[in-house]
């Protein structure tokens, strides 16, 4: 698995960007997104996700079932 | 981001004695330029005579730190700092509505390079704009990156404006000397309690340490950060504001202790405002029924504190993208696109000219108010407000109709005093009154015995007159202050020749709504 932003909730407040370990966030069209391939669910490096910590608006940054468990 | 770094010059020698400091902030009573009659909000009129000329020099141009600059001066935030790294319950980043006035609340965000452009726009338009504030939309400090790159480019381009930011205060610590470095001489944080068994019905949570932090273990490192960093920038000759927001049932009677703590740390100015809660805002309080103060428990609570501490009472809860004089918001004339097409020619010597004379226009004022000072024995103990409308300068010159909000002067032996102001919106909406938007009027001034205006009309007149609040025309284009108690005199000599039976007047109500109309 990795972590998604949904788009419709994201304010674009740029919290989560600096806060990834794996530099995997980024501004796309007005949003931010995360790319799945470097997502790490910051296993190894924090005990929480970190943009999950962070972002103001609850339910935005969430799994994305589409991709398999992070193996650390 | 930012990691939690111990600044190794926290433990060296401070750059100020800070008993120094208190000695001074202690001997200031207020930024009057009244003088004598008492207490001075900073609140009130400010002059070089009540004060150290090194605070005078940082409070005189700055509208919000001196009551009497912010007649005369504008400021200008800009909005390049949209991260923050805590949640409060009175607020909500997703709402985001450009006829919105309230902080947090932005229209564009903006980098550093955009923001110095930006800057330059609005110093040549305005020449009397002399502050710029770094306030959100998130925290400044958990944006160092973009906060201080933005501070340097203005230092370099635009040195005669002074910088300054606002914080919630749980970086600050780690930041001080880099606010120091930059010559930030005036920082607002933002403490709402001094007490975690409070604090934990405010914030929701602290991102702290890589962790989301809840409850009352969130809430006692808040508190212990921003009573660190008060404390840290008063040794270093910062001044700093504080802002308090008053939430009935939760922190209002609490705000008296945290009016004793920030005192005895320091602080420059106390500046309690109103919770702004309504449900389409969609914050925690604004859902779950949490009220906002009415205008008398506002009041009373900043009279309580004024001891010897200045108050605000001239703040206007301002968007984080703010441009303008306190009262106005001309914001949309400076959009990033709009700034991109202008010419923008940076005249300094220009703006000291300008500058120069606003100087003489105040002091103009502050004669005219001394005039009148005489004769108020009569009052007694005896204190009433009045509503003024004003479109700044210190003078009377706003139509009854084109008031976006009234400044709530208090009348009483002691002369004229600045109490607050009240937001009523656009009453008169394409050159006729509705009915509605006047009985907002009424009910955001029904405290008030007389409302002061340039102009008013024939209806408007009979109802505010029907609601017991007098309308006077009479003193157009004067200054408020004199004309204020040239009329409270006159009062007196009515209420002593048995014409009129003095009354006390109701509360008032403060307004909470989105702006109906956008800010011309």
């Amino acid at each position: 698995m990795a972590y998604k932003i949904v788009a419709s909730q994201c304010t674009n407040c740029t919290a989560c960007e600096a806060l990834c370990p794996n530099l995997a966030i980024s501004e796309a069209k007005g949003t931010f997104v995360i790319d799945p391939a470097k997502c790490t669910e910051c296993i190894g490096h924090f005990d929480t996700p970190q943009c999950v910590a962070i972002c103001p608006v609850d339910d935005t940054c969430v799994v994305d079932a589409v991709y398999p468990r992070y193996q650390a | 981001m930012t990691e939690a770094l111990i600044p190794d010059t926290y433990s060296s020698e401070p750059a100020v004695d800070i008993a120094d400091v208190m000695q001074k902030l202690a001997e200031h009573k207020g930024c009057g330029t009244e003088g004598g009659s008492g207490k001075a909000s900073c609140g009130s009129s400010a002059g070089p005579a009540d004060m150290p000329e090194e605070i005078w020099e940082k409070v005189k141009n700055h509208p919000c730190y001196s009551e009497e600059a912010h007649h005369h001066y504008a400021r200008m935030h800009v909005a390049v700092a949209p991260a923050c790294n805590i949640q409060c319950n009175y607020c909500n980043r997703k709402y985001d509505c450009a006829n919105e006035s309230r902080p947090g609340v932005v229209s564009e965000r903006l980098t550093p390079e955009q923001a110095s452009k930006k800057v330059l726009a609005v110093a040549s338009t305005i020449p009397q704009m002399t502050v710029l504030g770094i306030a959100g939309p998130g925290d400044p400090l958990a944006n160092p990156g973009k906060t201080f790159e933005t501070f340097r480019l203005i230092s370099e381009v635009a040195p005669d404006i002074k910088l300054c930011l606002s914080t919630n205060g749980l970086a600050l610590p780690d930041w001080v000397d880099e606010i120091a470095k930059y010559k930030v001489d005036h920082v607002t944080i933002t403490i709402n309690m001094v007490d975690p068994e409070v604090g934990q019905h405010i914030y929701p949570w602290i991102f702290w340490e890589n962790k989301r932090l809840q409850g009352y273990e969130a809430a006692k490192i808040l508190t212990e950060r921003q009573l660190l960093g008060l404390e840290m920038l008063t040794e270093r000759g910062i001044l700093a504001k504080i802002n308090s927001v008053m939430i009935p049932g939760i922190n209002d009677k609490h705000l008296v202790e945290v009016n004793k703590a920030v005192k005895s740390r320091g602080a420059f100015l106390h500046n309690i405002m109103p919770l702004i809660s309504a449900p389409e805002h969609g914050t925690v309080f604004g859902l779950n029924g949490q009220r906002g103060p009415t205008a008398q428990e506002l009041k009373a609570l900043q009279d309580e504190c004024e001891g010897d501490m200045n108050m605000m009472r001239h703040c206007r809860q301002c968007r984080a993208d703010a441009v303008g004089l306190l009262g106005e918001d001309r914001s949309a004339e400076f959009t990033t696109d709009k700034i991109m097409a202008m010419e923008v020619n940076y005249d300094a010597e220009g703006r000291k000219a300008y500058q120069q004379a606003v100087e003489a226009e105040r002091q103009a004022k502050v004669e005219a108010k001394k005039s009148e000072l005489d004769g108020l024995d009569a009052a007694g103990d005896m204190k009433i407000l009045v509503a003024v409308a004003t479109k700044g300068h210190g003078i009377i010159n706003e139509h009854f109709g084109h008031a976006k909000e009234f400044q709530i002067y208090e009348l009483s032996a002691k002369g004229a005093k600045f109490v607050g102001h009240r937001r009523v919106d656009l009453y008169c909406k394409g050159g006729y009154g509705e009915e509605d938007a006047l009985d907002t009027v009424i009910k955001a001034i029904n405290d008030c015995h007389a409302v002061f205006v340039a102009k008013i009309g024939g209806c408007p007149k009979a109802d505010l007159t029907a609601a017991g609040i007098e309308p006077i025309d009479a003193y157009a284009h004067e200054f408020i202050e004199q004309s204020a108690l040239a009329w409270f005199k006159g009062y007196l000599a009515k209420v002593e020749a048995g014409e009129i039976v003095h009354t006390e007047r109701g509360d008032a109500a403060i307004r909470q709504g989105a702006l109906l109309s956008q800010a011309s």
